[in-house]
């Protein structure tokens, strides 16, 4: 059966483990309509509560 | 193979599943809007609006089959006699699911379960003018004590001024008057002219005033 000739060092080992880290994206964030604070596309805004020009919650800051 | 084969087991049985969506049917049905997972929120379609379907239909058959599915008296009443006439010139869509995002903790994503016409949607907004307003208010009124006593000392400040002010620079004016006077005594004309402009022009600045200096000496 082969063999790997050399012992992986601890270097390549955790530069090959580290990569996940690369592939880790940020949310794209949507401008909220009404106050215009960053917010997940597609949600509720976490600041004022707003959607689609509605309110609909009551933001736990307030 | 699971082709075709519609809806989400949410990891239940089934039995733990219909008991799970009586319940959340109920809840709407009594609360209007609920917080739930996206999932279940998506899975609950469905059954509400089947339910409000029976509703609309409103006869004594229809009402057996909704308590067939909530096993609940005040629900069953409550969509009868509150909810599906609401929905008399609706033709489906009667409910509506809003992201809400993640829930601290597990993660889980959640949602709004709202039936559409029943939002309540004034409240919050309401509730954070409200809240800012009493703050603000309570903040206010000590900042307009504090403003106003402030203001009238400014008040007092401003009104004692220009009266210092004015006076003094009438008395200056009238002493450069004086002295130019004694200075200049042949030519009354031109003095007498310059007391009369000087008057009228009280309000100009001391520049101008600088700049009539300059040339009365050439005069
Ligand atoms: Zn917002």
């Amino acid at each position: 059966m082969a063999h790997p000739k050399r012992k992986l060092s601890r270097s390549k080992r955790d530069t090959r483990r580290a990569q996940w880290y690369a592939g880790i994206k940020t949310a794209n964030l949507s401008a909220c309509d009404n106050c215009g604070q960053k917010k997940l596309p597609h949600r509720v805004c976490p600041n004022c509560g707003h959607y689609k020009g509605r309110s609909v919650i009551t933001p736990k800051g307030a | 193979m699971r082709h075709k084969k519609r809806g989400n087991h949410l990891s239940r049985t089934t039995g733990h599943r219909k008991a799970l969506m009586r319940n959340l049917a109920a809840q709407v049905f009594e609360y209007k809007e609920i917080k739930t997972t996206t999932a279940k929120a998506k899975e609950l379609r469905s059954y509400v609006e089947r339910l409000i379907t029976y509703g609309k239909r409103g006869t004594l058959h229809h009402r057996r089959l909704a308590f067939r599915m909530l096993q609940n008296k005040d629900a069953v009443t409550n969509l009868f006699d509150e909810i599906a006439p609401a929905f008399e010139s609706r033709a489906g869509g009667y409910t509506r699911v809003v992201k809400l995002g993640r829930r601290r903790g597990d993660g889980a994503d959640l949602s709004l379960f709202q039936l559409v016409s029943f939002e309540k949607v004034a409240a919050p907004a309401k509730d954070e003018t409200k809240k800012t307003r009493k703050k603000s208010a309570k903040g206010k009124k000590e900042e307009e004590k504090e403003g106003q006593v402030q203001k009238a000392q400014v008040e007092e400040q401003v009104t004692e001024e220009p009266k210092e002010e004015k006076p003094a620079k009438k008395d200056t004016k009238q002493d450069k008057k004086a002295a130019e006077v004694t200075e200049q005594p042949g030519e009354e004309t031109v003095t007498e002219k310059d007391e009369t402009a000087e008057e009228d022009e009280t309000k100009q600045t001391e520049n101008e005033d600088a700049k009539d200096k300059e040339d009365k000496p050439k005069k």
